[in-house]
């Protein structure tokens, strides 16, 4: 059986790699998908401590997870699409104008 | 029964002060004149009931509680009346002199609009009605509320012609130098409570009399001292009676209230109200005295040398006012009631005398600018010449028996100088009277030079009047009848009002003596006074010979200074002015009245300017109050120009600083 902290170490490097990639990109939609693979991170961990600990928690929270990721991928796109309209452009570093 | 003798000109002020301007004048007028008349109804049939009591009985009269006021603790302040001899005499002074001006003023104003006429009937009332409280209330709270009450009337009637800036200083000043006083008072009130846990009059006398007369200066000289720097203020003596000469600026009729029945006789009333206490604090009684003295030779010799015909008679009060200290602090407290008691009659008189003056004059104020009004004012000069007769004390109107009084008890005590001054000072007051006499109604008119008069001496404030208005030839009309018949009355009482005081050696009885005299014991011991002062009675002629000597002394002084006044005033003129011209520093600090508001001016009201202009407004306001304020913003502002660069707008920033954030949180939490 594959020990737990083999899944956390994999749950750990994705979510990094999330990370990396919501910092590090330049296009709104490569932020998205990245933002969807650490969520993905999280529900892989918590479905490992859901089995390491032998009930079905880690399971159902995970549901809950990739239906607001369903919702939240649904707004995070018509947001980018409407911020497309306005500017021409997906960099979000062109966005800035909400400053003091 | 008691409370509607307040209550009745307070129901006055209350309608004349919501509904007066919508009243036509004769109602706001006459309500005003008809609710003090039904008070000095009540007061009589009161006073009566009193008079039917046994006279042991009187002093020791239970209050007529309305209702419990404050009870906290010890303090119990119940709002309660009471009425003995002592005011007794004092609420038919108010009322019945009371009554008399509002009918005067009922003429006297009648020129003021609808609504100002009835503001004046408004504040006339609530005049009335404080003073009222204050002779009739029980304890010294009560007492108090009335001391306050006609402060706060004081301050705007005397500024009634608001518009007029000197009037609105006048009774600014009035009110400033009431509250000194007033401090005084309620910090001997503190320690009335202190010492005796009760702030009743009746209960601090009877806790008074257990104790013995103070010899040195101690609590009880303390206490008496607080609450007579009160009455200085309130009855305008040395050091705090500057307020009440410029108190000339309100209407004349106010004037003879303030003077006569109302205000100023409160510091005398309270100190007769608390004799007992007084009696056992030797060393204020001493002070009193003498301050009172002071006090009449200083405003009688200041009487002398003014001009204006109000101011003459203002400091005249001061003057007699100075003769009731004085013999309140000889102990004579039934003599310095007496004196009170005719002084309302003829000072009221001398005012309303002026006012009919004044109104015949539109005006006009300076007695240098009058003259020869006998003919023509002739039930004007008459009264008025009643009421100088009372003043300066010639037997037997109603000031001679008062004042004679006063000096027999200050000689009978061995305060030969005290008895002197007050001497000199009967002799300044026929002066000063018959010179205002004689320049007012003797004579011939001085309208021509008085543009003349008026460019030397720009410095006197009077009303310019324009003298081709009421030249010498043209008709003066005397008082209207309101105002006639009240000074025939008043006059009438200035002749007959000495008349329940002549003393036994001129055959009398001195009835109002006996009367007032159980008010000024201890409660307990007042039926035995009484008795031991029935036998003391047939004592030694030696003491009448005395008497008797002093009345002819009064008597030939009163005659001297009016024969003086009439030598100086009407026979050579030039004796004044002469006497000016040589000695012109005398003349010159009598006619600046001793440089003592300027003295005060430059004592205190400079000092406490410079303090709060560059002290508490530049410094401790400006500086500290608005540098604190403005520094907070200051930094508020400064703080936020730097962080707000943290607002970048970008996403990813914040993005950033969440994940850092949540790195450091649970960092914190894994390596705690």
């Amino acid at each position: 059986m594959i020990p737990l902290s083999y899944y956390l170490i994999l749950s750990a490097t994705l979510f990094a790699i999330g990370t990396a990639g919501v910092f590090m990109r330049r296009n709104l939609i490569t932020i998205l998908l990245s933002i969807e693979i650490m969520l993905n991170a999280v529900n892989l961990s918590f479905v490992a401590f859901g089995r390491a600990a032998g009930d079905l928690d880690g399971q159902i929270i995970t549901f809950f997870v990739m239906t607001v990721a369903a919702a939240e991928a649904a707004v995070g796109l018509a947001l980018v699409i409407a911020l497309f309209r306005h500017k021409e452009s997906l960099n979000p570093d062109a966005f800035t104008s909400l400053k003091w | 029964m008691l409370a509607l003798i307040p209550l009745f000109p307070f129901l006055g002020f209350v309608v004349n002060a919501t509904m007066g301007r919508r009243l036509p004048k004769a109602m706001s007028g006459g309500l005003a004149s008809i609710v003090m008349l039904g008070s000095f109804v009540v007061s009589v049939v009161s006073v009566w009931q009193l008079v039917g009591i046994a006279p042991e009985a009187r002093a020791s009269l239970a209050p007529q509680v309305v209702y419990t006021w404050i009870e906290s603790g010890d303090l119990k302040v119940d709002l309660g009346f009471r009425l003995d001899q002592l005011s007794a005499v004092m609420i038919l002074v108010v009322t019945g002199i009371g009554s008399l001006i509002h009918i005067y003023s009922t003429a006297y104003m009648h020129d003021e609009t609808d609504s100002e006429f009835a503001r004046y009937f408004s504040y006339l009332n609530l005049f009335a009605a404080f003073m009222l409280v204050l002779v009739l209330g029980s304890n010294f709270p009560v007492l108090f509320v009335g001391w306050e009450g006609v402060g706060l009337c004081s301050y705007l009637l005397i500024g009634f012609w608001y518009k007029k800036k000197s009037a609105n200083d006048a009774g600014k000043k009035a009110f400033v130098v009431n509250r000194i006083g007033d401090y005084a008072f309620i910090l001997g009130m503190l320690a009335i409570f202190t010492q005796f846990g009760t702030l009743d009059f009746q209960a601090v006398a009877a806790a008074v009399a257990a104790l013995p007369v103070e010899t040195g200066f101690g609590i009880l000289s303390i206490t008496t001292l607080l609450l007579f720097i009160g009455a200085t203020g309130k009855s305008a003596q040395i050091p705090l009676f500057t307020w009440l000469p410029d108190a000339m600026e309100g209407p004349t009729p106010v004037s003879a209230l303030i003077h006569a029945a109302t205000m100023v006789t409160a510091g005398v009333y309270m100190i007769g109200r608390n004799a007992v206490l007084f009696s056992h604090a030797p060393a204020t009684m001493l002070m009193v005295a003498i301050i009172g003295a002071l006090t009449a030779l200083m405003a009688g010799t200041i009487g002398l040398v003014q001009n204006d015909i109000k101011r003459v008679l203002a400091y005249s009060t001061v003057s007699q006012l100075g003769y009731m200290f004085l013999a309140m602090g000889m102990g004579a407290f039934g003599a310095g009631i007496f004196h009170l008691y005719t002084h309302a009659f003829f000072k009221a008189l001398l005012f309303l005398g002026s006012g009919a003056v004044i109104h015949a004059l539109h005006g006009e104020q300076d007695i240098r600018n009058m003259g020869g009004l006998r003919k023509e004012l002739p039930i004007t000069y008459r009264t008025f010449l009643i009421g100088a007769i009372a003043i300066a004390g010639i037997p037997p109107l109603a000031g001679f028996f008062s004042k004679d009084e006063i000096l027999f008890e200050t000689f009978a005590h061995g305060h030969w100088i005290l008895y002197t001054i007050g001497a000199i000072t009967a002799l300044l007051t026929a002066i000063y009277m018959f010179r205002l006499v004689f320049l007012t109604f003797w004579g011939d008119r001085q309208t021509s030079d008085a543009s003349h008069r008026h460019a030397l001496d720009d410095s006197h404030r009077h009303k310019s009047v324009p003298s081709h208005g009421h030249g010498a030839g043209s008709h003066l009309h005397d008082a209207p009848p309101a105002m006639a018949l009240v000074l025939i009355v008043l006059a009438i009482g200035s002749v007959a009002a000495g008349w329940i005081g002549v003393p036994h050696v001129l055959g009398g009885h001195n009835e109002l003596h006996a009367w007032l005299q159980p008010a000024f014991e201890a409660p307990a011991r007042a039926g035995a006074e009484v008795a031991a002062a029935g036998e003391a009675g047939g004592e030694a002629t030696a003491e009448a010979n005395l008497e008797l000597t002093l009345i002819g002394v009064s008597t030939v002084i009163a005659v001297l200074g009016i024969l003086i006044a009439f030598r100086v005033w009407v026979k050579r003129r030039v004796i004044a002015e002469r006497f000016a011209a040589t000695y012109p520093g005398l003349y010159k600090l009598l006619l600046n009245k001793y440089y003592v508001d300027e003295l005060y001016d430059a004592v205190v009201v400079q000092p406490i300017k410079v303090v709060s202009t560059e002290g508490l407004w530049r410094g401790f306001d400006v500086k500290l109050i608005d540098g604190a304020v403005n520094g907070v913003g200051a930094i508020v502002d400064a703080s936020a120009t730097t962080l707000r660069r943290l607002q970048t707008g970008s996403v990813r920033t914040y993005a950033g600083s969440l994940f850092v954030g949540v790195i450091v949180i649970l960092g914190y939490y894994l390596w705690r």
